[in-house]
């Protein structure tokens, strides 16, 4: 059981280029991969791809094939598909529904929309809620939140669907220090204890250096490099990827460069 | 001269209901925004009645007729009363509330989804469009001053304003749709609000009364009424 892109191109409705190029890439149960690239280079697309959204809502031209669970996407139902992948989007304002009347009721959405019993729907929004700390702003207007509170309240009606495999494009991009560790320790819970399987686009490699089990760069819609955490983050190639690798490797390879010894060891 | 009862009737039921919902200064900007169209009907009527003759004063090449006065009178009375009934609705029904009930009746998602989205859709394009003003004041664009600035200002922000709602329209279908909003069956029910028999009896006696009323207009009953 995974979800699995096999050599998936894509291209958008309109366009004659194509966005990705024979992506190769699963995501296996409890395991989370990151997936790192400059602006431009694909990221969105391939998290669309990868739950069936593209083309199942917004159009295109896909080749190749994305499976979640065997499930094949482009001849799957959208809302089957929402219950065993979640995604969330870059941009957290348009991910709030406007429909509801407080951040609980927003989270409450997804398992609304399955039917659910009435216990179990508030099972699922109060276990978000508290997974991602939102108790104090559980009756705010979902629509008057800053960005950040926003991706977390939208994080949070992701969680709450319950899905298999979750799918984040960027869901620290708008988040402080606190906010973004929040996140990583919340989605590392998730993988380690419910068994759901993660891709997590971002470009904070500090954050995906200590909770992915796999990363993928990806430049100019395919990708280029894949492997264990430190292994990639640590290729020299990186920076020409339009990739900053994390705070730590960034400073071995200034010592190094410097003619320096590296011992591995803060002094 | 027949006409005055029902405006008058529903008016006071309408006041009334304000006054015990303990509503009534919020209801006063419903009141002012009624004004300019009340004020305008009693000035139309007045003085422009067609065939009218009972003069009772001029002013200028206008004359003000008593058979004008009370059509503009009952036309006004009428429309405050309208005024003050859809106040009262929307000054003691929450919106979340009435949607959430109609939808434990029987109310399809997509319905009632549109209902509730389509009152928050005024203040988020106003928001937009205000976003949209300041980015352009910041890269030069002249909005203010007089009245010939502020119209050349319109136009840069229209358009964009109705791009970004179309590209929003694309991100908050494909939320909506990741979010399982299409997944058959009826949506689980959260909330269940009282209602008592004293309300139910009231809901279903308006009814039978407005059938009522009805039955006797057309059957030319209630002519004695004024």
């Amino acid at each position: 059981m995974t979800l699995s892109m096999a050599a998936v191109t894509y291209k958008y409705a309109g366009s004659t280029s194509e966005a990705l190029r024979g992506v190769n890439l699963a995501v296996e149960p409890g395991r989370i991969i990151g997936l790192v690239g400059p602006n431009g280079a694909g990221k969105s697309t391939l998290c669309l791809c990868a739950v069936g959204l593209a083309p199942g809502v917004i159009g295109g031209q896909l080749t190749g094939a994305v499976k979640i669970d065997g499930l094949d996407t482009a001849k799957t139902s959208e809302h089957q598909l929402s219950q065993h992948a979640g995604i969330l989007f870059q941009e957290s304002q348009t991910q709030i529904t406007s429909g509801t009347p407080s951040v609980w009721e927003e989270i409450a959405f997804g398992p609304r929309n399955l039917s659910l019993s009435r216990d179990e729907v508030i099972e699922r929004t109060w276990n978000a809620v508290d997974a991602l700390g939102l108790n104090d702003i559980v009756g705010r207007d979902p629509n008057r939140l800053s960005g950040g509170q926003a991706q977390l309240v939208a994080l949070a009606a992701v969680l709450a669907l319950g899905p298999k495999y979750l799918v984040l494009d960027e869901p620290t991009s708008q988040l402080d220090p606190l906010g973004t560790r929040l996140v990583g320790d919340t989605l590392a819970r998730a993988a380690k204890e419910t068994g759901v399987g993660v891709l997590i686009a971002e470009h904070k490699t500090d954050l995906l250096a200590r909770m992915c089990d796999e990363i993928a760069v990806i430049n100019a819609g395919a990708i280029v490099s894949r492997g264990s955490p430190d292994t990639v983050l640590a290729d020299p190639s990186l920076r020409d990827w339009g990739v900053a690798p994390p705070a730590e490797v960034a400073l071995r390879q200034s010592v190094v460069a410097a003619g320096l010894t590296w011992r591995g060891e803060w002094p | 001269m027949r006409g005055w009862t029902a405006p008058l009737v529903i008016l006071a039921i309408s006041v009334f209901l304000i006054i015990r919902a303990d509503v009534f200064k919020r209801y006063l900007p419903y009141l002012a925004a009624t004004g300019l169209l009340l004020v305008s009907i009693l000035l139309i009527n007045t003085f422009l009645y067609p065939g009218a003759t009972d003069v009772l004063f001029t002013l200028g090449p206008f004359s003000a007729t008593g058979t004008g006065l009370v059509a503009a009178s009952q036309a006004a009375l009428r429309v405050l009363a309208f005024a003050t009934s859809v106040a009262l609705f929307a000054l003691t029904t929450r919106t979340d509330e009435l949607v959430d009930d109609l939808e434990r009746r029987g109310l399809g998602r997509r319905a009632a989804f549109i209902l509730t989205t389509a009152i928050g859709t005024v203040p988020r394009l106003a928001e937009r469009a205000r976003e949209i003003v300041e980015a352009q004041r910041s890269r030069g664009l002249n909005t203010e001053g007089g009245i010939r600035a502020r119209v050349r200002g319109v136009l840069p922000v229209a358009g964009p304003l109705v791009l970004s709602a179309l590209t929003e329209v694309e991100h908050r279908a494909m939320a909506l749709e990741a979010r399982a909003f299409v997944a058959p069956g009826k949506r689980t029910v959260l909330r269940a609000y009282p209602d008592s028999l004293a309300q139910r009896t009231l809901r279903w006696g308006l009814v039978v009364l407005t059938l009522l009323l009805l039955a006797f207009a057309f059957s030319g009953n209630l002519l004695w009424l004024p």
